[in-house]
């Protein structure tokens, strides 16, 4: 039976795939796409899981897991495996799934879809459920740990380094993603705004009024959030309009002022109920695009693939290999999943079966909503994605100018389309909106409103635009706090006072700095007129795949020292890969002569214009800031990609020993112990009052 | 069908963590009896400040 239905999704997924890649007529329908991906991660998830979890972990339902064996009620607690995949789910599901896609679509949707299915059944998913399985068998060890303990001690700084790093970048990144989308948007700002006192009162309710009951505060808070959107729509018509009209600058100004404000304050006040509220209007909103996508079936209007493939886009410069593989992190494969697979998870399972459904399930999950966020993108027609997304440094600021630079590619558009769009969606302009989160609130609000009624058009697209900010706000906050902890333990090693976590000014003092490091990033995406986004994603794409190198070189040293050397490639292709095309990436931002795309040539390129005295006044009042933040990140880039080659320099030292047969570091995997669970879970009753053993 | 509705408000109830004290207590009265709980008032701040204080979101 099993069998028969394995043949049947491959046949479907095959034909499907098939389908996509080869029918050109005319644009073909997104259930293709939906059908090829759902078959293909069940594909996966059924055999390519499986065999890993038999034959490379040798998982053992019969040993006691670190949940079981140190059992305190708190973090190591033996979880229902749908309670503890839903747990780590919400922990992977961010708001780069749905960003990352929408930015490649610019190479049409084909490179893109191919990228998030396969990286994430053979990458993404491997990763996750492998740190998740030997961060299990290390009593929930983290990455960093792992690293040091595997590898050496330098293979568990440079883990702290990539991390602290990827920190700074990404939350830069999502900070202007919210930029672009509140800028001269008075309803979009005043409902972003308006969750943050909802958030106050709801960590008020949990705290105080009705401690603990976090249901019952999390539906009056997302009401109180959706009430918030139409009362954005109220602002906009009233006479407060004015006062939520913001440039760029001062945008960046409040959202920096917030996350400083956000990480000094207690966790209950903001950051703990925003994720309440913001976890369910994930789970909640993905689910209703899931329904609705699968209702209406709209067809994919941006070509398969578009002549941009050739490295001359106007949303990011680059070809098509290696930088879709750097714009797609999230979906395909994600580094950052590495830390939360190696945190709070591992202490949760029950039963080392369940690691597969966990691991790979979950990540299987977040790749589909990619797949989603690339729909949303490809049923615009293309000429207003392009017309949205594109800065004006690229087209110029002028509508009309625009409209025709993007019709001459061959994607036409019109200033009364884009007008009439604007006017729908209750913003003044949607000319370039870029960042993502725009198109993606358009193509979210076509779907909905086709789905579920048109008359609200303008509605959806702010709910989409608030549901974008809230989890991006509480990827801030909690981002903040992490590089607090993480800058505080690395302090602690200079001066004892300043490592303890919870000393006031030293909770002052880091969280400053963290801010100032993410902070300066985002200043100066706002003000460079051709990069922001441009600059920043590739960042945030190399920093992201360098911790998944990182993680899948610890987990191919884990493997080699304890299985058949010929498994480590089971970690080790995704590796190299990984390797092959941030190296690729890297190398082409360091030394392309080419302004577009090399940070250093783009740096000598301004410097010789201002001193030719060509730039326009206002651009040349900050070039020297955009030339020296250049050349900071061309040296960042150098500086990722030495870790990560000394990393896999470390792994392979230990696969050649092993190889020769020379003696190895022991192994930290805890020791066996046969669980006492099997009746709980068998039956499936509530697991709490299993007797929890070496207590 | 009203079976169905219960496993499912027990599972959203368990997943979002709104039955946490009352599993904490079934758990503490197992584990050790001998000693006192905490209120629930506490035992909701020490999970949060747990929860906030490692790697618990992701992009």
């Amino acid at each position: 039976m099993n069998k028969l239905f394995g043949v049947v999704l491959a046949v479907v997924g095959g034909f499907a795939l098939g389908g996509i890649a080869f029918y050109r007529q005319e644009p073909i329908n997104s259930l293709w796409i939906v059908v090829a991906a759902v078959c293909i991660y069940l594909l996966g998830y059924r055999f390519y899981a499986a065999w890993i979890a038999a034959k490379v972990y040798l998982v053992d339902p019969t040993r006691a897991t670190p949940a079981e064996r140190l059992n305190n009620g708190r973090d190591f607690v033996p979880t229902q495996r749908w309670v503890a995949f839903g747990h780590h789910f919400a922990a992977i599901a961010g708001p780069g799934p749905l960003v990352g896609p929408m930015l490649a679509a610019q190479f049409g949707y084909l490179p893109g879809t191919l990228w998030i299915i396969v990286g994430a059944v053979l990458g993404g998913c491997v990763q996750d459920m492998t740190m998740l399985m030997f961060s299990m068998r290390r009593d929930g060890r983290s990455l960093g740990q792992m690293a040091r303990d595997e590898l050496g001690p330098f293979g568990g700084f440079a883990a702290l380094i990539g991390t602290l790093v990827i920190m700074i970048i990404l939350i830069a990144v999502l900070g202007l993603v919210v930029v672009n989308a509140m800028k001269h948007s008075p309803w979009g700002t005043s409902t972003v705004f308006a969750t943050i006192p909802v958030a106050i009162l709801v960590g008020f309710y949990m705290r105080s009024w009705r401690p603990g009951r976090v249901l019952e505060a999390s539906v009056i808070g997302v009401a109180l959030t959706a009430l918030a959107v139409f009362g954005g729509g109220w602002i906009d018509q009233s006479s407060f309009r004015g006062a939520f009209d913001y440039g760029p600058t001062s945008l960046a100004g409040f959202v920096i002022a917030y996350g400083w404000l956000a990480a000094i304050v207690p966790v209950w006040l903001l950051l703990a109920p925003r994720d309440y509220l913001s976890t369910f209007l994930k789970l909640g909103t993905v689910l209703l695009l899931a329904i609705a996508i699968v209702l209406l079936h709209p067809q994919m209007k941006m070509p398969a693939i578009t002549q941009f493939v050739d490295g001359n886009g106007p949303v990011f410069t680059g070809k098509v290999f290696p930088f879709v593989f750097i714009t797609i992190a999230c979906g395909a494969v994600s580094g950052f999943h590495a830390l939360v697979s190696s945190g709070t998870t591992p202490k949760l399972i029950a039963n080392e079966r369940d690691v597969r459904l966990i691991g790979y399930g979950s990540m299987a999950l977040e790749s589909f909503v990619a797949i989603m966020a690339m729909i949303a993108a490809a049923l615009l027609d293309p000429g207003v994605y392009f017309a949205i997304n594109v800065g004006a440094g690229i087209v110029g600021s002028a509508h009309e100018a625009a409209v025709q630079t993007i019709t001459s590619w061959g994607f036409p558009v019109t200033t009364a389309q884009m007008d009439k769009l604007a006017h729908d969606m209750g913003e003044m302009t949607l000319f370039a909106r870029t960042g993502g989160a725009p198109s993606l609130a358009v193509g979210m609000a076509s779907i909905f409103g086709s789905t579920f009624g048109r008359g609200l058009l303008s509605v959806w697209y702010h709910f989409a635009i608030m549901f974008e900010a809230v989890f991006i706000l509480t990827t801030l906050d909690a981002g903040t706090r992490v590089g607090r902890f993480m800058l505080q333990d690395l302090l602690g090693h200079f001066s004892k006072p300043l490592g303890r976590t919870s000393w006031y000014p030293s909770v002052l003092v880091s969280s400053t700095l963290v801010v100032a490091g993410w902070g300066y990033f985002l200043y100066i995406g706002v003000i460079d007129p051709n990069g922001g986004i441009n600059i920043l994603w590739p960042l945030f794409g190399i920093s992201n795949q360098m911790l998944a190198a990182i993680a899948l070189s610890v987990a191919t040293g884990i493997i080699i020292k304890n299985s058949k050397p010929i498994y480590a490639l089971v970690t080790g292709v995704p590796l190299a890969w990984l390797a092959l095309i941030t190296t690729f990436a890297a190398w082409q931002k360091i030394v392309s002569p080419d302004p577009k795309l090399g940070f250093f040539a783009s740096a000598s390129d301004m410097a010789a214009k201002l001193a030719n005295g060509v730039l326009p006044p206002e651009k040349a009042a900050v070039a020297p800031q955009l030339i020296f933040n250049q050349r900071l990140d061309g040296w960042l880039t150098i500086f990722l990609t030495a870790i990560i080659w000394l990393v896999i320099i470390d792994m392979a030292r230990i696969c050649i020993r092993r190889l020769n047969g020379l003696p190895l570091t022991g192994s930290s995997e805890a020791p066996y112990q046969p669980t006492r669970l099997e009746g709980a879970l068998a039956a499936n009753r509530p697991l709490h009052g299993a007797a929890p053993v070496g207590h | 069908m009203l079976r169905w509705l219960t496993t499912a408000w027990q599972y959203l109830r368990t997943v979002s963590g709104d039955n946490a004290y009352e599993r904490y207590l079934a758990h503490h009265a197992t584990a050790h009896p001998d000693q006192p709980v905490l209120t629930r008032k506490a035992f909701f701040k020490e999970r949060q400040h747990q929860k906030w204080s490692g790697i618990t979101r992701c992009c």
